[in-house]
């Protein structure tokens, strides 16, 4: 029991880190935990697609799926001629929904192609492709409309009529169309919350006990820890003020919470079918895979093809958020923070899961929100924040990677 | 005729025939443009060896076995950083040139063996880990730039602490080695003859090194790590050289690049030049195993040969938007994919 | 189905590159029999059965000849896949498990039972849900077949190296219409309790009706289970014979003899009066495949002293421990003093020198020049090819080149200038370049490791040639491991023979057949027992 204990504390140093980090960020920075609390929730409705499109590359053992960059660019095309048609509200989004995900299909497919060619370097060869395929985009969008591909549209298009503007705003009734369906303060939806959590943990626990599978006993203490945080939690909201106070100044758009819960089960429902089982077969060992007769090119491109998917999708959500994107760089950093998120939430470039994807993005963006904030506290210097949360974004990636990959490196050199 | 063909493609590759293609089409365009062509030349010439020290930089590295420096921001930063004392120190001229050198060498060194110490421990995973330390360093270094308490007033930031993002040369070394034993051929066509000379003496200097023992087991090393270990050569060890080379030779570089350019770029501005440098090397005929003198070289000729045409012509054709800087994305990034799917194949 | 036979092969030939490596096998096997090939290294079993099992070397290199029977109708068999519907199954060597699964899920990889879901309702059968019931039990249903007492919802990883086997075995016997199931030697990692349960485990299987090809070395094992026994020998078919008409004498005889005329024995010559150059002592070394458990020798001065045995008992080992390409523990000692293991530089610099049986990997640089390659081992171990100009060195190209054109007028190397790139010379002269390397270094003890392999016929002689000349003229003392007995025979003065990482025994060359073919069985101890029951 103790080895599993060293064993989980080793796994997850990246996430302790971050989390002392954030706590000590947070006291350094001064601000009041309702500002963190709302901005974080917000953060997280909009970033999860992005982050949860992560998971399956991961487990079909394809790595870090830096190539999201061209789900994202499909996304804002879709919006790009949403906007030029003037469809307005919900319908907006679904048709770009729409639009989008052949596109994606399509660009996932050449994905797929591309890091078959590149079995071992799919990582670099993700991030390389995101580049090309952003001066492709580039191309297309700058250049190509209003030239070759005629269009006049003077709100979305550079006064000299060719290429789409720099910045682009979403028609008003587009911006925050899902979020403003339903919204719901914190403090009112905490209780069902809670409850719901708490029902969940118990049968899951009583599950557990019942089956006793190989590894019972300790995912019954893991049980047993969710819970006491649960508790914990609990009582923070009914006993601290700032706590119960930053609760009712927090609103959560209920559609995006619902999505990100839907999108979340469909995931893992996805790796519990036989495709699923298929992709944890290649991800655990090609040579063996293919030996069982699974055709592992054709199975690693179904895996991109569907991050791809959702990484449209969850740009779509985090557009609508945001309102406005820069049309030329606002898909650059996607892979970036995506990456860096699921990491700091505990996955590696073997093993990823939805609940290290939310952890992930809960706590990147507390310290992406508080990086700048201690910086002027204390340095005096807003500009220092800034750098702050590029160090820390890159540094997280690089230091996750290095502690994973060369423990793995170790191990085969023991063997 | 037909097996002839096959046997040129193969060789060369698609791509890097496609990119020879592209700078052809460019230089019989160009005079029909009614560009000024002689200027052109000159502005190539100084591209070409204004960037010539950061491609070698990265021969060592691939020769070694760590495969392409995707990490060259370091070494670019320790050359930064020397130049940046240099500065300080009130050195000029010749002395500045020299000063900045001799001060980012040693730091360079440093940086060059750590890191390597870690490359020994990734082996299979360089080059992603590789850019994301570079993108790091140059982040971090950006809080370190902020916070240097330099007193010059040249390179100081006018409200107060840290260095600038933009540092200017004139008056201090600029285009040293350009103007030395410049040949003006015409009155616009003139050739930076220091430049060339610094360029050719370093790529001369790193031709004899990988004829030396030493050099030879490092590329040993890099061809058959196995066949190395059991010939009694440490590959750890020379991958760290390797690394530590491409290093120095990076911090060397961006001085070299610097003075010609006229400018030190603070801040975020290394992050692109490992891309510039891996572009051109590959588009010079190296792959991501093997690399020569002679891929530096032509690579850089072909690299920046195009990248000096395009923007003109690019503006002639389309005056509005970012042609130019489109192209050279797509040329750069492409050239990369393409060899890394190539290794992929070898594998 | 009532026929008579569940398997033909009627005069399967193949042929790899020319060389003949079946001659015309005739094998037949009625259901419920279990089979065992028995042969050296070479004579044809794999092939053999990989031809059988659709593996796609056999289609590469040109296919075979012959046809194939099962029950009563041709087969036509081009994939593993093919081989699967009709109900052969493999257990390889080499393990096909996933380590993160379970037991069950490594069983049923890609036969998986699925149930229909919301989702396989919308986007197809792929995304069915896994019905873990039934999975389990028709798991737990074949693991019991076998007498194996583990759950099986364990993952694979935990499990000793023994019981993964029977997990595969386990995964054919779960294919429904499993009718033949061939064991590649399935005990080479076993411990003798695990062997013995696999031995029953293969009966067992038999009596229901499936039949078995056995592949073995370990004539005890054979002479246990077999009910018929096939010899293999060089691609020939030498006999069939019923385990009741045979012992294990007769069958080491027969898997060896070929009738070696005097000629092409190594002429007698006595060492005993030389010193000891190299002594070994207890050598332990960790090569995966061919690992050496504790082996002793020594080697006199002047001598050529073989290394043989089978295939995986770790006579390619003992080379790659003591020039420390594997890690290696024991007493090794050279001219007296000790000898550092685990230290390729050292030991070359005694100038003991290396050629490796791993050609592509560990002997040559494939994508630099043959005059490179030659030169890169004395360059670093003993400095030759530079020139010195105060604290650096150049390579001396002159001295480089005048040395290949020379390696490569000995060697009759062909080639097209001494800057090829040795990636496109053929085999053999590939081999030649390694022995070139090797003796730029000026050795005093040389080791060689297979040194004909993948060496067509006329270019074999040629380096044997020059290894006994390099011998003869110049006194180097060879340690030279080979799988081909015959080979060892015709060049050394000792042969020892390794069995299960130990030195079995030292044989002339001019031993008899019975010998080594025993030793190389490490059946000789059942022999005697059988001798002396004899004698009784």
């Amino acid at each position: 029991m103790k080895e599993y204990g060293k064993k989980i504390l080793r796994e997850n140093v990246v996430t302790i880190v971050f989390a002392v980090l954030c706590v000590l960020g947070f006291i350094a920075s001064g601000q009041t935990f309702s500002y963190v609390l709302s901005e974080v929730a917000s953060r997280l409705f909009r970033n999860f697609g992005l982050v949860f499109s992560l998971v399956i590359p991961v487990i079909a053992g394809i790595g870090l799926n830096f190539g999201i960059v061209l789900g994202a660019m499909a996304a804002q095309a879709a919006l790009i001629f949403v906007t030029h048609w003037r469809i307005q509200g919900i319908m907006a989004l679904i048709i770009a929904a729409a639009i989008c995900t052949p596109l994606a299909i399509l660009f996932g497919f050449l994905l797929g192609k591309l890091f078959n060619k590149t079995k071992g370097q799919e990582m670099i060869t993700g991030m390389i492709a995101g580049y090309f395929a952003n001066g492709l985009y580039q191309m297309f969008f700058l250049v190509l409309i209003g030239t070759l591909i005629p269009l006049t549209d003077e709100r979305i298009m550079i006064y000299t009529g060719v290429g789409i503007k720099d910045t682009l705003k979403l028609e008003d009734s587009v911006i925050n169309a899902l979020d403003n369906i339903w919204k719901v303060r914190l403090d009112i939806l905490s209780r069902p919350l809670f409850e719901a959590a708490a029902v969940i943990l118990i049968l899951l626990a009583a599950g557990t006990i019942r089956k006793k599978a190989p590894g019972w006993k300790e995912k019954l203490a893991a049980y047993g820890v969710y819970g006491a945080g649960l508790a914990a939690a609990v009582l923070l909201c009914i006993f601290n003020p700032s706590v119960s106070f930053a609760m009712k100044f927090t609103t959560v758009p209920m559609v995006p919470m619902i999505l990100m819960i839907l999108i979340g089960l469909l995931v893992n429902s996805i790796l519990r079918t036989k495709l699923g089982q298929d992709f944890r077969a290649i991800g655990s060992n090609m040579k063996v895979a293919a030996s069982a007769g699974i055709n592992v090119d054709k199975t690693r491109i179904t895996a991109i093809i569907l991050s791809t998917i959702l990484a449209a999708w969850g740009q779509i959500i985090f557009l609508q958020n945001i309102g406005n994107f820069t049309t030329y760089s606002s898909h650059e950093k996607v892979g970036l923070f995506a990456v860096a998120a699921i990491l700091v939430g505990g996955a590696s470039t073997k093993k990823a899961t939805i609940r290290q994807g939310v952890i992930g993005i809960i706590l990147f963006h507390t310290l992406f929100v508080i990086a700048p904030l201690a910086g002027k506290a204390l340095l005096n210097d807003a500009a220092y924040g800034e750098y702050f949360r590029e160090a820390i974004s890159y540094g997280v990636i690089t230091l996750s990677l290095v502690l994973h990959i060369s423990s793995r490196v170790r191990k085969k050199v023991r063997k | 005729m037909n097996k002839r063909m096959k046997k040129i493609v193969n060789t060369f590759g698609v791509p890097r025939l496609i990119i020879m293609g592209y700078l052809l089409v460019l230089l019989i365009a160009m005079p029909f443009m009614g560009l000024q062509m002689e200027m052109l030349y000159t502005q190539a010439f100084g591209r070409i060896g204004m960037y010539g020290v950061l491609v070698l930089a990265m021969l060592p590295a691939i020769e070694s076995g760590i495969k392409m420096n995707m990490a060259l921001p370091l070494g670019v930063l320790c050359g930064l950083f020397g130049g940046a004392m240099s500065l300080e120190a009130g050195l000029d001229g010749w002395g500045g040139f020299a000063g900045a050198i001799a001060i980012s060498i040693p730091i360079a060194v440093v940086v060059g063996i750590l890191y390597g110490i870690i490359l020994n421990k990734i082996k299979g995973s360089e080059m992603m880990i590789a850019t994301y330390s570079g993108y790091t360093a140059v982040a971090v270094m950006c809080i370190v730039w902020m916070a240097l308490p330099v007193r010059n007033a040249e390179i100081r930031w006018p409200q107060g602490n840290g260095v600038r993002s933009i540092v200017t040369l004139t008056g201090k070394y600029e285009k040293i080695l350009d103007h030395f034993l410049e040949i003006s051929i015409t009155d616009e066509l003139i050739f930076p003859t220091g430049l060339f000379l610094f360029f050719g003496g370093a790529c001369l200097l790193v031709w004899l090194f990988m004829r030396s023992r030493t050099g030879i087991l490092m590329k040993t090393a890099g061809s058959n790590p196995v066949l190395a270990e059991a010939t009694g050569i440490s590959v750890n060890k020379m991958r760290i050289l390797g690394m530590t080379i491409s290093t120095v030779l990076g911090a060397v570089g961006i001085i070299v690049y610097a003075q010609s350019y006229g400018f030190f770029q603070y801040y975020m501005a290394p992050l692109n030049m490992a891309f510039i440098a891996v572009a051109a090397i590959l588009i010079g005929g190296a792959t991501v195993g093997k690399a020569t003198i002679f891929n530096v070289v032509l690579g850089t000729i072909l690299y920046q040969s195009i990248m000096t045409f395009t923007l003109p012509i690019a503006n002639v054709i389309m005056p509005e938007g970012n042609l130019s800087e489109i192209v050279r994305i797509i040329i750069q990034n492409g050239i990369i994919l393409y060899a890394l799917t190539k290794a992929g194949e070898h594998r | 189905m009532g026929e008579k036979y569940v398997l033909q092969m009627i005069d399967i030939k193949k042929e790899y590159y020319g060389n003949k490596v079946l001659k015309g096998i005739n094998l037949n096997l009625k259901p419920g029999e279990i089979m065992t090939l028995v042969g050296e290294n070479g004579a044809g079993k794999s092939t053999l059965m990989n031809i059988l099992f659709g593996m796609e070397q056999i289609r590469n290199t040109g296919g075979f000849s012959g046809k194939i029977l099962f029950d009563g109708k041709e087969a036509s068999i081009s994939a593993p896949e093919d081989a699967i519907r009709l109900g052969i199954g493999m257990v390889h060597q080499e393990f096909m498990l996933l380590p993160g699964f379970t037991i069950t899920e490594n069983i049923k990889l890609n036969r998986e039972i699925l149930k229909p879901g919301i989702l396989s309702r919308i986007f197809g059968k792929r995304l069915s849900r896994l019905d873990r019931e039934t999975m389990g039990q028709d798991a737990r249903r074949s693991l019991d077949k076998i007498g194996l007492n583990i759950r099986e919802d364990e993952p694979v990883s935990g499990l000793p190296v023994g019981y993964m086997q029977f997990v595969e075995i386990a995964r054919e016997l779960d294919k429904s219409n499993m009718k033949l199931i061939v064991f590649d030697e399935p005990t080479a990692v076993l411990t003798e309790v695990e062997s013995q349960r696999l031995l029953d485990t293969m009966k067992k299987i038999a009596s229901e009706g499936v039949a078995v090809i056995f592949i073995s070395h370990k004539l005890d094992e054979v002479m246990e289970v077999s009910d018929t026994i096939m010899i293999l020998r060089d691609g020939e078919h030498i006999k069939t014979v019923n385990k009741e008409d045979t012992d294990v004498i007769a069958l080491a005889e027969l898997m060896v003899g070929r009738g070696i005329d005097a000629g092409s024995i190594a002429p007698k010559r006595n060492f005993d009066d030389s010193d000891i150059i190299l002594s070994i002592g207890h050598l332990s070394v960790d090569m995966p495949g061919e690992a050496v458990k504790d082996f002793s020798l020594n080697v006199r001065r002047g001598e050529i002293i073989g290394l043989g045995g089978l295939a995986g008992q770790g006579k390619i080992g003992v080379s790659n421990g003591i020039l420390g390409i594997y890690p290696a523990e024991g007493t090794v000692s050279f001219h007296g003093s000790p000898l550092p293991l685990n230290s390729p530089l050292q030991v070359l610099k005694k100038s003991v020198a290396f050629v490796s049986e791993d050609r592509k990997n560990v002997g040559l640089i494939l994508n630099e020049s043959i005059e490179q390659n030659i030169a890169v081992g004395a360059l670093r171990v003993k400095g030759r090819f530079l020139k010195k100009y105060g604290p650096f060195t150049q390579v001396d190209t002159k001295a480089r080149r005048e040395n290949a054109h020379r390696m490569i007028k000995d060697f009759q190397i062909k080639c097209v200038s001494e800057r090829q790139h040795v990636a496109d010379l053929s085999g053999g002269n590939q081999q030649k370049v390694c022995l070139a390397k090797a003796l730029t270094m000026e050795p005093e003890l040389l080791f060689v490791s297979e040194p004909t392999r993948g060496i067509d016929i006329g270019a074999k002689q040629v380096v044997l040639d020059h290894l006994v000349q390099l011998n003869r003229e110049k006194g180097v003392t060879i340690i030279m491991t080979s799988s081909e007995l015959k080979e060892l025979r015709s060049v050394c003065d000792r042969i020892a023979i390794v069995t299960d990482g130990k030195l079995e025994t030292i044989l002339t060359p001019y031993a008899g057949d019975v010998e080594f073919g025993l030793a190389m069985s490490g059946a000789r101890k059942l022999a005697e027992t059988q001798d002396e029951e004899m004698k009784k």
